[in-house]
């Protein structure tokens, strides 16, 4: 049987539960990701949001149900195999490579596209080098294309904080993920900042790559999101346009009836 | 790009200038002989930057691996007549194996854990060179390692010596410079500063540990066979876990990830118990004062913390006046 992926929702989890000892993160929770679009993933602390994306990216195994990227079964996956897949990722506090410096950190995103290795490096052999001056080169494309061109031999520790998190998102961009999976990278960022956030993620999306967003900032959120999930103690509580998210009581009264929205 | 290459080729062709020129004026043996140490050691700490300083994964056996490389040296040549280079190839093989196997399970584990794990398999090794006599020769040690030749000229003349160790040192510096800045390289330092980061920009991190674990044994064993060849006489004490403490206290002297602060911590905590002959009995006391003071106070090392804490003080010698 031939399915055409290009219809096919590029991912998809089906009944996926995660349980930490006697907690559940994650009860049988399914959902779909359809294809160049941004989704939203929204709910209180401790709904499951970052463990959701911690099974997807393989730093988790699921106890049960299955998740589908792009055509493979992603259960039983190491992270570094999902990179390759496609599939790539930012954390909720920041990690980057805080010795190194901000264009080496979005090098290290071209790892997964690239092959060299001890021997070639030792002998600095001419395959190598090649491959070496496109990574570099690969890299500083990237660097212009989320704004940090100007930066590329500071540290990345001297970066002020929000751009940290642009950095990350770079670093994540260079593996050419066809997902790309954003952990509240909203947080910690002035309302100027968030707003070139919502841009840049939607010039990302304008590349044909899909995004998904775990945000608090709602303001962001419904902004820029085709699509938003509802999670609420390990569950799915409501799935649909920000507007209908917006309007939906079950949703009102779990979450968003707490804070005011923007 | 060019330009980095050119400064790197710079170091090492100035660095290796230097070191060609220093036996016309360091004619004394004694100085010979400390400067051949200095050459094994700076091998030895390299090659254990590249899994601690760069990788961040500490090891507390790296004795064994030095030891290996010395012991299957000495026996093929000493005991089964094997020609020095083919067994030093062959100990580099069998080292590496072991290295594979240890660190399978053990790169598993890190931090403290990993530390414990490598220190353990370091005091077993220990014991075997002490105990396996009809190999070892026990306690008492293996005599009658062969000097190296290169076709007919025998290197038995500590100057001689001089050559060949500094020669594959500067070419282990070279590889390990090559190594750094490169794709496996910003993966190794990407696992150190971040293993979750490096795991989701697609590094297969495991896999990595392992090999740059294999990668800094087979540097320890090469220099352990130059070693054995070298003095001719091994013995189970040169292989015990107060060396593989005082290797990574070179490395944290040096400064961690820093090629040449491994030449540099070598090069110092080599010629300091020669320097500071009245701590001879007390040689680890110091060197376990060394670690902790760096450790606390100079994290960077000694040369980049030192730097840095002249910075500091001249900032706030700079603000004072300032405000005064």
């Amino acid at each position: 049987m031939v399915t055409d992926l290009s219809i096919e929702p590029i991912l998809k989890a089906e009944n996926v539960s995660k349980s930490f000892g006697g907690i559940h993160a994650l009860r049988q929770v399914s959902f779909e990701v359809r294809r160049e679009q941004i989704k939203g993933i929204i709910g209180p602390n401790g709904a499951g949001k970052t463990t959701l994306f911690n099974l997807i990216t393989g730093f988790y195994r699921a106890d049960n149900g299955t998740i589908y990227f792009n055509g493979h079964r992603l259960n039983g996956l190491g992270p570094h195999q999902v990179a390759e897949l496609g599939i790539a990722r930012t954390f909720q506090n920041v990690e980057l490579f805080d010795r190194m410096t901000v264009l080496e950190n979005v090098m290290v995103g071209r790892h997964p596209r690239t092959s060299s290795g001890f021997i070639g490096a030792a002998l600095r052999l001419s395959r190598h080098r090649k491959e070496e001056d496109g990574i570099r080169q690969d890299a500083l494309e990237m660097l212009d294309f989320i704004g940090l061109g100007q930066r590329a031999f500071s540290a990345s520790s001297a970066l002020p904080f929000g751009l940290q998190r642009i950095l990350e998102i770079g670093r994540a961009l260079a593996t050419e993920p066809l997902l790309l999976l954003l952990d509240e990278p909203a947080s910690g960022l002035n309302a100027a900042e968030t707003r070139e956030l919502g841009q840049l993620i939607c010039r990302i999306r304008d590349r044909g790559i899909t995004v998904v967003l775990v945000e608090h900032d709602m303001s962001l959120t419904m902004e820029v999101c085709d699509e938003i999930l509802v999670m609420d103690y390990g569950r799915t509580l409501a799935e649909g346009s920000p507007r209908e998210i917006q309007q939906n009581q079950a949703v009102i009264d779990a979450y968003l009836g707490e804070e005011p929205v923007a | 790009m060019t330009r980095l290459l050119k400064y790197k080729s710079l170091q090492v062709g100035t660095f290796g200038i230097v070191l060609a020129l220093l036996p016309l004026v360091l004619t004394n043996r004694y100085y010979l002989n400390v400067m051949i140490f200095i050459g094994i050691h700076t091998l030895l700490v390299v090659g254990l930057n590249l899994l601690m300083g760069y990788a961040g994964q500490i090891s507390l056996g790296h004795a064994a691996f030095f030891g290996l490389g010395a012991y299957t040296s000495g026996i093929l040549t000493a005991t089964y007549h094997m020609s020095p280079w083919p067994a030093m190839v062959a100990a580099v093989v069998l080292t590496a194996f072991v290295a594979l196997v240890i660190g399978i399970p053990a790169l598993k584990l890190s931090g403290y854990y990993l530390a414990m794990a490598t220190l353990g398999f370091g005091i077993i090794v220990h014991i075997c060179f002490k105990e396996l006599n009809y190999l070892t020769g026990g306690p008492s040690g293996l005599v009658g390692i062969p000097t190296l030749a290169i076709g007919s000229v025998i290197l038995d003349e500590p100057a001689r010596y001089y050559y060949l160790v500094w020669f594959t040192t500067l070419a282990a510096i070279a590889l390990s410079l090559n190594i750094v800045d490169s794709r496996v390289g910003r993966a190794l330092r990407a696992i150190h500063d971040s293993e979750s980061a490096a795991r989701a920009s697609g590094i297969y991190t495991s896999r990595l540990k392992i090999w740059v674990f294999v990668i800094s044994a087979a540097y320890a064993s090469v220099a352990g066979s130059l070693y054995a060849h070298f003095i001719t006489f091994i013995s189970p004490g040169s292989f015990d876990f107060m060396f593989s403490i005082k290797l990574v206290t070179m490395v944290v002297v040096g400064g961690m990830a820093s090629i040449w602060g491994a030449v540099f911590g070598a090069a110092t905590l080599t010629l300091l118990p020669e320097v500071l002959a009245v701590f001879h009995d007390y040689d680890i006391v110091v060197f376990g004062l060394i670690l902790m003071v760096v450790m606390i106070f100079l994290p960077q090392g000694l040369i980049r913390g030192a730097l840095d804490l002249l910075e500091k003080y001249r900032l706030r010698r700079g603000v004072a006046g300032e405000s005064v």
